[in-house]
């Protein structure tokens, strides 16, 4: 096989496992055309997550941060395993969004390439390429103590929640704009292709409705930043700051897989370096890196000469007479431990100041499932999976609300979206178990267990209609999805502004029926700033985080 | 300066500046609201009355779709409403992410033979909608009717926000609002109410059921919900009211939850006066139409008829 087969293996190889990503996450969505064997108990027809338990990094953080390695984080170890033996092939044939760097970088590539010289410098091994490995210790020491930061650069969560919550739902609302504004013009052609247009996006990327999430904007700007630095720099997420490229960097340390540099060919033209993802130094004047190389074979392919050639057993590394290359990670001990003692330091600092333990957040309402706080942020990679599947667009990333700790994690605003008592796709997508995997029966309860809890309803009665404004309404009770309903009604006397006696049902909370669910909330037609709404107090995961004595018994 | 060239040098602003001008007069509007489209039409899908045939039948079997076909022989058989060539929509409780038993939407059984009728009597196409209140995915695909619309043939639509148009009911409370689209875009209509307590109308059954061809947001209806209901059944005359009794959720409504909540009744009843229906149906929760005062309203509204007993009311067993 030439060396230009290999090349294209790859290049196919990054096609089919983008496509594949993509379509993971697009599939995570319940479809309207699904139609599952057991409608009482729904799941989705495909393993939506599959792809974010495939990453070594996330696997490895909450193993170190919650002690255990959940479910499909083993199928990590697929990637992990070859990385000790052949070096980072991950990054260059498998990644995603590397993939989406190297095709965004090999836009601008080919208009510099003009001006190779710059180019070649710019591929060039860059002392600014340790940062990655300073964030992953940083990481690292954090995940020691519990928290998972991991996630907020972890490519692939980063991928996923980018695409899922920022990326798919602002085509959406375009595609609905575009559609609209079609329609208004008047002019047939234009209004059917605009709706021919949204119809198509419908039928591909679309899911059935359209999802707002809450502060989304952060997120999509975080993410274009990412990509349009690859017109000032190549690939400079991966090269500068992937903490995941950096972790498979460092288990590449005694690969037996790798350049050999025959420095009698080569007659420094340094071609080799005008295609280089990873800037490893592959000419052979310099120090080639083991630890910095995607194994993509741009430069063993771009050599006229042939004295480039990844081999089994290539020339010993490392020597210090022969600068033919070195397998070490460019850091220093003591950066090493001052990011490992400054992601340690992280977590107090955090904890001091936002304790969850002291300082309650009503708003901070979790997914049903939900581990307790501290577990649930040594696990939460903030892929937004569960935000993107859940039918009521109940889910978002949180900015502030659990302190700057968990940015990004999910949480529930019940004025856009309610939990739907009998569903449980949020704990069925999460590849971290940070949202336990919950059987119908566990989650809406029976004799012998209670009903998993998320908070506890609230009346404004200064806000509700039939208490404030002596006006019926009663839509919570409707939609009190207990048996029986946790919202009562009292039929009660108000007095109108005539002075008139009226007689209308206000409606009361019982908290020991309430599962917090949020659906009185939802349907409140007081529309900004609802009469009845749920607070996190009463949510089954916390102990302390209680009202009622009587409810935490069975 | 030459003219020549005062033109030449002038020319480019003038027109920029002519263009600027009367762009701003076109656009120019002393209101402060943009005008929406507001599309008025009646839904009237009744069929002439005949005074030889009730106007409401109720047939009892442990079947149900038993129950449905003598009830539907009793009032005149399907070809008295639907006719060859003619489009049907099918408008079942979809409202509630529940399971058939908790009996908070119509029966699937229901749907699929009804749908299977109105194809048998040559509609050219028979839709199955409606507006749920949870999510419409759930909601279709859990109370069975996603699976019985489409085995029996007829096309499914749940509600996406592009399907709506802005309708003006010409009702006391009910006046612009947007209606599922495929609820007046059809020649006839089928009511499928199941009977359920509701905490505020006592009752609901098929005047209330049209509610789900509203979308927007219909919560707000509860502040008069008596009056709208009537605004609504005034606009909407359905050619056919099929009340499922089958099982009746006494209790918890109108979404229920619980089996203790529902009790069997095995009842199926078909009406093309929907006051007389809802009144017949309140009796299951105890009720009459006198004390369920949206019914009431409705038959001082002129829109049918309380007292079902004297208008030939036909039961078979």
């Amino acid at each position: 096989m030439t060396i230009q087969t290999v090349r294209n293996l790859r290049r196919a190889s990054q096609v089919v496992f983008f496509a594949v990503f993509l379509w993971l996450i697009l599939k995570t969505t319940f479809e309207v055309d699904f139609s599952p064997a057991d409608v009482s108990e729904i799941g989705l027809p495909y393993p939506v997550s599959l792809a974010l338990q495939f990453d070594p990094l996330a696997a490895l953080m909450t193993l170190l941060a919650s002690g255990t390695l959940y479910k499909g984080l083993l199928w990590s170890l697929v990637i992990l395993i070859p990385t000790i033996f052949i070096g980072r092939f991950f990054c260059g044939w498998v990644c995603p969004l590397g993939s989406l760097n190297h095709w965004l970088s090999a836009i601008r590539s080919e208009r510099m390439a003009r001006r190779g010289k710059r180019l070649l410098e710019a591929n060039r091994y860059k002392k600014y390429q340790r940062i990655k490995y300073y964030i992953l210790f940083f990481c690292l020491g954090a995940a020691l103590l519990g928290s998972l930061q991991a996630g907020l650069l972890d490519p692939l969560p980063l991928l996923a929640r980018s695409v899922g919550t920022a990326l798919l739902p602002t085509l959406h609302t375009a595609a609905l704009a575009l559609a609209s504004a079609g329609r208004d013009t008047g002019i047939g052609p234009l209004a059917a292709a605009t709706q021919g247009l949204y119809d198509l996006l419908g039928a591909t990327l679309l899911p059935f409705r359209q999802a707002h999430f809450h502060g989304v904007v952060v997120i999509g700007i975080f993410f274009v930043t990412i990509l349009l630095l690859n017109r000032v720099f190549t690939r400079f997420w991966c090269r500068g700051i992937c903490p995941l490229g950096a972790l498979l960097g460092v288990f590449s340390r005694f690969a037996i897989f790798g350049l050999a540099k025959d420095d009698k060919e080569c007659n420094a033209c340094n071609r080799c370096l005008l295609s280089c993802q990873g800037a490893d130094n592959p000419d052979v004047g310099s120090k080639w890196r083991q630890a910095e190389c995607h194994l993509c074979l741009n430069c063993q392919a771009a050599c006229p000469e042939g004295a480039l050639k990844f081999k089994f057993f290539p020339n010993q590394p490392d020597s210090t007479t022969n600068p033919v290359g070195t397998s070490r990670v460019d850091v220093t001990r003591r950066k090493v431990m001052a990011s490992l003692l400054g992601g340690v330091a992280v977590v107090p600092l955090f904890r001091s100041g936002n304790a969850f333990e002291v300082k309650r957040s009503p708003t901070l309402i979790r997914p049903p499932g939900s581990q307790p706080e501290d577990d649930f942020l040594g696990r939460c990679i903030r892929c937004g999976q569960c935000m993107r599947v859940c039918p009521n667009n109940a889910l978002h990333p949180t900015l502030l609300e659990s302190g700057l700790e968990g940015l990004w994690t999910p949480y529930l605003i019940a004025k856009v979206g309610y939990c739907e008592p009998t569903c449980t796709l949020c704990g069925q997508v999460c590849p971290t178990g940070a949202i336990a995997e919950l059987a119908l029966r566990q989650k809406v309860g029976d004799e012998d267990t209670p009903p998993v809890r998320i908070g506890t309803a609230f009346l404004d009665r200064g806000r509700c209609l039939p208490w404030a404004m002596a006006t019926p309404c009663i839509v919570c009770e409707e939609w009190c999805p207990t048996s029986p309903k946790a919202i009562y009604l009292r039929e009660e006397t108000a007095v109108d502004r005539q002075g008139n006696e009226v007689t209308v049902s206000r409606p009361h909370v019982d908290p020991a029926l309430c599962t917090g669910c949020g659906a009185c909330e939802y349907a409140c037609p007081v529309w900004d700033r609802k009469a009845i709404y749920i607070t996190s107090v009463g949510e089954s995961r916390s102990e302390t985080n209680q009202i009622l004595l009587e409810r935490q018994r069975a | 300066m030459e003219r020549r060239e005062f033109i030449k040098r002038t020319g480019p602003a003038v027109a920029l500046a002519a263009v600027t001008g009367t762009t701003g007069l076109v656009f120019h509007n002393r209101e402060t609201t943009r005008r929406r489209t507001v599309l008025a039409k009646t839904a009237d899908f009744e069929v002439p009355p005949d005074p030889a045939i009730p106007t409401l039948t109720s047939a009892t079997n442990d079947d149900p779709v038993a129950a449905l076909r003598a009830a539907l022989d009793a009032i005149g058989g399907i070809g008295r409403f639907v006719h060859a060539g003619e489009t049907v929509v099918v408008k079942p409780n979809v409202g509630w992410d529940r399971t058939p038993a908790q009996g908070a939407n119509t029966h699937p059984a229901l749907v699929s033979e009804m749908v299977r009728l109105c194809l048998g009597a040559g509609a050219a196409r028979v839709t199955v909608a409606d507006v749920s209140c949870n999510d419409p995915r759930r909601s279709f695909l859990r109370s069975g009717i996603k699976e019985a619309g489409e085995v029996a043939g007829a096309r499914v639509v749940l509600p996406s926000p592009e399907d709506f148009v802005e309708v003006d009911l010409g009702g006391k409370v009910l006046t612009s609002w947007p209606v599922f689209r495929y609820f007046i875009e059809t020649d006839r209509l089928i009511n499928m109410p199941v009977v359920k307590q509701h905490s505020l109308t006592r009752c609901t059954v098929g005047l209330k059921n049209l509610y789900g061809i509203l979308g927007g947001r219909r919560n707000r209806l509860h502040q008069e919900i008596d009056q709208s209901i009537v605004d609504l059944a005034a606009f909407v005359r359905p050619t056919l009211t099929v009340v499922d009794a089958t099982r009746v959720l006494f209790r918890g409504g109108p979404q229920g939850g619980s089996l203790d909540d529902v009790s069997q009744e095995n009842t199926v009843m078909c009406a093309t006066d929907q006051v007389a229906a809802d009144s017949r149906a309140a009796e299951f929760l105890g009720l009459s139409g006198h004390q369920v005062s949206h019914i009431a309203l409705a038959a001082q509204s002129g829109l049918g008829s309380l007292d079902y007993r004297s208008l030939g009311y036909r039961e078979v067993v």
